[in-house]
């Protein structure tokens, strides 16, 4: 039965993977990429992921298909109804290519090594001195640090390609297009009533991390939701980027997570080597800092580049 | 056939179906959606991975786990790097698809 629930979400998927390929019009790919991304955070929930399933659910499918649901209405208008598509012998090389990939991997599926290699026994044995409950986040935080402030430093990176593509004039502004929607409409009233409601539920998903499924990722992207959904019903416009408060909290995240590197390495064991007896107190400053920082980044990478002046016109 | 034998299967067509659109797809938007096909396969083969890993009491390997949402946040990243990118040359050139190239003896010269 669970095997035939599979089968049938893999079909689902994969149908979907193809209209958004194939749909003629951007805008309707979109919106099947989104639905997409969810029912992959279904299929993380059946490979007993539930943290990657929240990731998925939050960044995957939701701030990518709003990013891209953006910009597709954007080129709406200057989308052509026909497009040259490559010869024909171009796009069968491209297929036997792709087919041969697929094929390659499918067989490493099939001819996995048995018994499957794992290092859970290690994560188990190393989890109590971490002090956190979730493995998961342990690996993030702890096991694989480096990792992680290695992935806060790309977004910060992505944050500056982004900014640099604004126009001189426009540089240090408001990014994104002012908004207009009507303060008094279903959408505001809407986003009165669940703006709270998101803010209590991503600092929620960021809390439980230590030891549930949750963390930083999915409970900092959650409230750049938030955020968003006030930018997007004028409740809050979208902050000048040459706002010093706002550069800081781009940053706190990993300069912290360095800080407490270097500061392992001056005081033994290495770099981000955390003393056994204060590193959940150390573990849960550092995810605090980042909650921060990806919340902010997240929603100003959406946001994109400043197009507006900073008095907003 | 097994869940996670299921799901490795799909992982890998999900590859070669974002492969096809990123390479065939004239237009970069699409091009973009491809790459997050391609990404969330590539994503599910470690799931699948973590998952036939499971073992200490946990439904599957964190390592791997940990990975896949690292990889997710920089796949969001890229993905919005791109869409300034594309949005940008929108908007100085008003270009949104790509020609097909030149055939190669123009090239050649």
């Amino acid at each position: 039965m669970a095997l035939v629930l599979d089968a049938g979400m893999a079909l689902c998927l994969l149908a979907l993977a193809l209209f958004a390929l194939t749909a003629r019009a951007s805008y309707s790919a979109v919106a099947g990429f989104v639905a997409y991304g969810l029912l992959v955070a279904l299929a993380w929930v059946r490979l007993a992921a539930a943290d990657v399933a929240l990731t998925e659910a939050a960044i995957g499918s939701g701030l990518t298909g709003a990013l891209l649901l953006g910009a597709a209405a954007r080129l709406r208008a200057s989308e052509s109804t026909t497009v040259a598509w490559p010869s024909a012998a171009r796009r069968a090389a491209a297929a036997l290519l792709s087919t041969l990939v697929a094929l390659g991997l499918a067989a490493v599926v099939l001819w996995l090594p048995q018994p499957a290699p794992t290092l859970a026994h290690e994560a188990a044995a190393g989890l109590p001195s971490t002090g956190l409950g979730n493995p998961v986040t342990g690996v993030l935080m702890a096991f694989r640090g480096v990792d992680t402030f290695l992935e806060k430093v790309v977004l910060v990176l992505a944050m500056v390609g982004v900014w640099s593509l604004a126009a001189d004039e426009r540089w240090g502004g408001r990014p994104g297009l002012r908004h207009e929607a009507d303060p008094n409409g279903v959408l505001a009233f809407f986003a009165r009533l669940v703006i709270p409601l998101g803010l209590v539920i991503g600092l929620y998903v960021f809390w439980v991390g230590a030891d549930h499924p949750g963390g930083a990722f999915a409970g900092g992207t959650v409230v750049a939701s938030m955020w968003l959904l006030a930018m997007m019903t004028r409740l809050a416009d979208t902050p000048p980027i040459e706002r010093r408060a706002l550069r800081l909290a781009l940053v706190v995240g990993p300069a912290l997570f360095l800080l407490v590197g270097l500061a392992g390495l001056a005081f033994g064991g290495g770099f981000l080597a955390y003393p056994e007896a204060y590193a959940k107190p150390i573990i849960l400053a550092i995810e605090v800092a980042m909650t921060l920082t990806v919340a902010v980044t997240m929603a100003l990478l959406l946001a994109g580049p400043p197009l507006r002046s900073a008095d907003g016109q | 056939m097994t869940t996670t034998t299921i799901y490795g299967l799909l992982g890998a067509l999900l590859v070669g179906v974002g492969l096809y659109g990123l390479i065939v797809h004239p237009r970069p938007l699409r091009k973009i959606l491809s790459f997050n096909v391609l990404g969330s396969g590539v994503f599910l083969l470690f799931g699948v991975v973590a998952r036939r890993g499971a073992a200490a009491g946990f439904g599957g390997d964190p390592i791997p786990q940990a990975f896949v949402i690292t990889g997710m946040v920089v796949a969001f990243a890229a993905t919005a790097l791109a869409v300034a990118l594309l949005l940008r040359l929108a908007e100085v050139g008003g270009a949104t698809e790509l020609d097909e190239p030149p055939p190669a003896e123009d090239r050649a010269a």
